[in-house]
């Protein structure tokens, strides 16, 4: 915890917020990309810290939120089937096909299990020679490297009964896709400390020169993640646009280099549909023609699924940054945690349940601070 | 009846089978003849011996002081049935008196009724009940009747216990949910998040550099102490268990219909068990807590409460968290360490911990 504390210190992030305040001047839009910035800006109020005109556009970062909905509906499919163990994250279990979830799968005889490591899937499946065991492969750069690993060991082990459904998704080619978008308005980005932690930052360059846009590599503390608005807003202040990374204590220009091997060697660049959002080019990874084998889509075939999204949720719009979640009509009305149209309302790092969970409460004070953009959140 | 200070003693088990040949449960156990008699007199009996439980009647006789009673009962799950601090045992004793403790009164006698699945080790059953005999006999409440039943394989969890409990309520005393105040000052009698990262970390297989354990402990003692000292200033307790203590403020905050401030700062919570919670993306006021009380109290007997708790064993690191306010009414919210509000929402359905 030592090592966390430091970077919650309130003292310090007055101090931070005080000179971003100063060197504020006009209004800016900075996206965080990743869904565990924003439950950290959301949880500790760092949206009511800053400027008002600084405005916080939520990206599409959150790995649960973006998996498509047909990916979802084909994982209940084979989790339903027996003989399965179908293995997840446990923030997936909740997330909303488009009849049930997970967990009533699970609760209708499914055995579902949350794991908290792909290996231990693999494990399960050592354990089960009778059984298949799927591991839905959910994530962004972060958590692909243990995904390939599972899938590395699996092979090395002669497992026949081990596969993934994957649904890796990249962070760089969503940037450019929101850059490329018509009606873009954002000006700054905090790029995923995490994800840079596996693939350095050498992909982000050519992004700031194309786009003429900053970049700030950004980790989830309270204090990380002041410090990158911090210098965000220096450089737009400044006219200037370029890498910075404020995530040096875990982050190298380079990146984890054998992990990036191992990811290079068990999957290969493709396209990806994304929740809301559509396909992205070029944006998500598939195993590659050596580990074929182990694709649980390929395995099990799954075809006919009805995939229907809500007419009524706008979660695409917010994981494009086009509107806040307040501004979607259902937010907090047919969409609540409880019962979620969308993924954005699902997981805990989803901008639609961050802005529901914490956001509710604003006094009068705070939301002449946190601007007119917030004010349907509080009225929400 | 053999006596031997509790322990289980199936040396005199003559039919129609030794225990040597039933080291586990059989279906045979629950159904109402020899053998589960003998369930009754060589484990029951002895470990929970008392007049009234001796009797084996149909019902437990049992004499109350005058006025009004409270009555609670709970039914206990937990898996693992044993963990860091505690059993499911402890639990189910402990689970009861709490429930009547925070309610203002102060318990008397418990049922315990097991429904065990055919094949639990009967020496696990054993360690069970000593535990329940120690939590009762701790707690100073007596186990008076209780039931048997035995389910197939598959078709339980190994044990389950349901206990109901009576207590007497203090005159004058009157506590609940609806009572909280606007001027309340809550305080909360230890580090909150112990017992649910300790199921966890047995449960999951984590692995964590210190273990975590259980707060398991019944309050009663503790709880007494404070009505002792200041009796009618205090207008609300709740043993914030299952949704921690997220839940239980914000059901009080809806039952009083007033709203509800804390300060994040001064929540106690052990350094292995944020520790933990990071980990996992958990957040300690949704982790589950059996031996700790939230308590509202009137402001000026605030300081008197937490020098009352302090001086217990089981309120050493106790704390005052926070108040209840008039603003923004069946409301939980918090003030961050970074000076910012946000608000603490009920949990639905169970904590999952992230992908990253």
């Amino acid at each position: 915890m030592k090592y966390l504390t430091e970077f919650r210190n309130g003292e310090v992030a007055q101090r931070i917020a005080r000179e971003i305040h100063q060197v504020a001047t006009r209004p800016w839009k900075i996206m965080e990309v990743c869904g565990g910035q924003t439950h950290s800006i959301i949880r500790n109020g760092i949206d009511q810290m800053i400027p008002a005109g600084i405005e916080m556009i939520h990206g599409p970062g959150c790995p649960v939120c973006v998996t498509p909905l047909n990916l979802i509906d084909k994982a209940l499919a084979i989790a339903s089937q027996p003989g399965v163990i179908f293995c997840s994250f446990g923030d997936m279990l909740r997330v909303p096909g488009t009849d049930r979830d997970l967990f009533q799968v699970k609760g209708n005889g499914g055995d579902v299990r949350v794991v908290y490591s792909p290996l231990d899937a693999v494990e399960l499946a050592v354990r089960n020679p009778d059984k298949q065991v799927v591991f839905f492969g959910v994530g962004f750069e972060t958590t692909a490297p243990a995904n390939a690993m599972s899938v590395h060991l699996a092979k090395r082990r002669g497992l026949k009964n081990f596969s993934v459904l994957v649904s890796h998704v990249l962070v760089p080619p969503a940037i450019e896709a929101i850059m490329s978008s018509p009606g873009n308005k954002v000006q700054a980005f905090l790029a995923a400390g995490h994800v840079c932690s596996v693939m350095g930052y050498w992909e982000y360059p050519p992004i700031t020169e194309k786009y003429r846009i900053p970049i700030v590599v950004t980790g989830f503390e309270p204090l990380d993640l002041l410090d990158g608005i911090r210098r965000a807003v220096i450089q737009l202040e400044k006219g200037e646009y370029r890498v910075e990374n404020a995530y040096e204590r875990i982050v190298s220009f380079a990146g984890n280099l054998p992990a990036q091997q191992l990811l290079s060697e068990v999957f290969e660049v493709a396209d990806r549909a994304w929740r809301g959002i559509g396909v992205i080019p070029k944006s998500g990874w598939r195993l590659s023609a050596p580990y074929r084998e182990f694709d649980a889509e390929e395995r099990f075939q799954i075809s006919g699924i009805h995939t229907e999204e809500s007419p009524l949720c706008k979660s695409g719009d917010v994981l494009r940054g086009a509107i806040k979640p307040a501004e979607c009509p259902a937010f907090g009305k047919e969409c609540t945690p409880r019962h979620p149209l969308g993924a954005t309302m699902v997981s805990s790092e989803g901008a639609c349940a961050a802005y529901f969970n914490y956001g509710r409460f604003l006094s009068a004070e705070d939301l002449a601070h946190a601007g007119a953009a917030l004010t349907g959140v509080a009225n929400g | 009846m053999a006596d031997n200070g509790g322990a289980p003693d199936f040396s005199s088990w003559s039919c129609p089978l030794p225990l040597a040949d039933y080291p586990t449960i059989v279906m045979g156990h629950g159904g109402g003849g020899k053998l589960g008699n003998e369930l009754v007199e060589h484990l029951f009996l002895p470990a929970f011996r008392n007049a009234a439980l001796e009797n084996l009647g149909d019902a437990a006789i049992l004499e109350l002081a005058p006025g009004r009673i409270a009555m609670s009962t709970d039914s206990f799950v937990v898996q693992p049935i044993f963990f860091p601090g505690g059993s499911i045992g402890e639990l189910a004793v402990n689970g009861t008196v709490n429930d009547l403790a925070v309610s203002g009164a102060d318990p008397k006698f418990l049922s315990a009724s097991f429904i065990l699945e055919e094949g639990f080790p009967l020496a696990q059953l054993a360690a069970v009940v000593r535990a329940m005999a120690d939590a009762a006999a701790t707690a100073g409440v007596r186990i008076v009747t209780g039931d048997t039943k035995v389910v197939e394989r598959g078709h339980g969890d190994g044990c389950y216990i349901n206990t109901a409990g009576v207590g007497v309520l203090r005159p004058g005393i009157e506590v609940g949910p609806h009572r909280a105040q606007v001027g309340d000052v809550i305080l909360v009698s230890g580090t909150i998040g112990d017992h649910g990262m300790a199921i966890m970390s047995v449960r999951e297989g984590l692995e964590f550099e210190s273990q975590i354990r259980s707060d398991c402990a019944a309050l009663n003692g503790l709880i007494a102490d404070v009505l002792d000292a200041v009796g009618k200033d205090v207008h609300a307790m709740r043993d914030p268990t299952r949704g921690g203590l997220s839940s239980t403020l914000n059901e009080i905050a809806s039952s009083s219909n007033v709203g509800i401030e804390i300060d994040e700062t001064n929540l106690p919570v052990r350094t292995e068990v944020q520790s933990a919670c990071e980990l996992l993306g958990l957040d300690p006021v949704y982790v589950a807590n059996e031996g700790k009380v939230v308590l509202f109290v009137a402001a000026q007997a605030a300081d008197r409460v937490l020098a009352v708790l302090r001086a217990h064993p089981l309120g050493r690191d106790a704390a005052m968290i926070g108040q209840v306010t008039a603003q923004h009414p069946r409301m939980l919210v918090a003030r961050t360490s970074m000076g910012a509000n946000r608000v603490i929402a009920p949990q639905i359905g169970e904590q999952l911990p992230r992908i990253c």
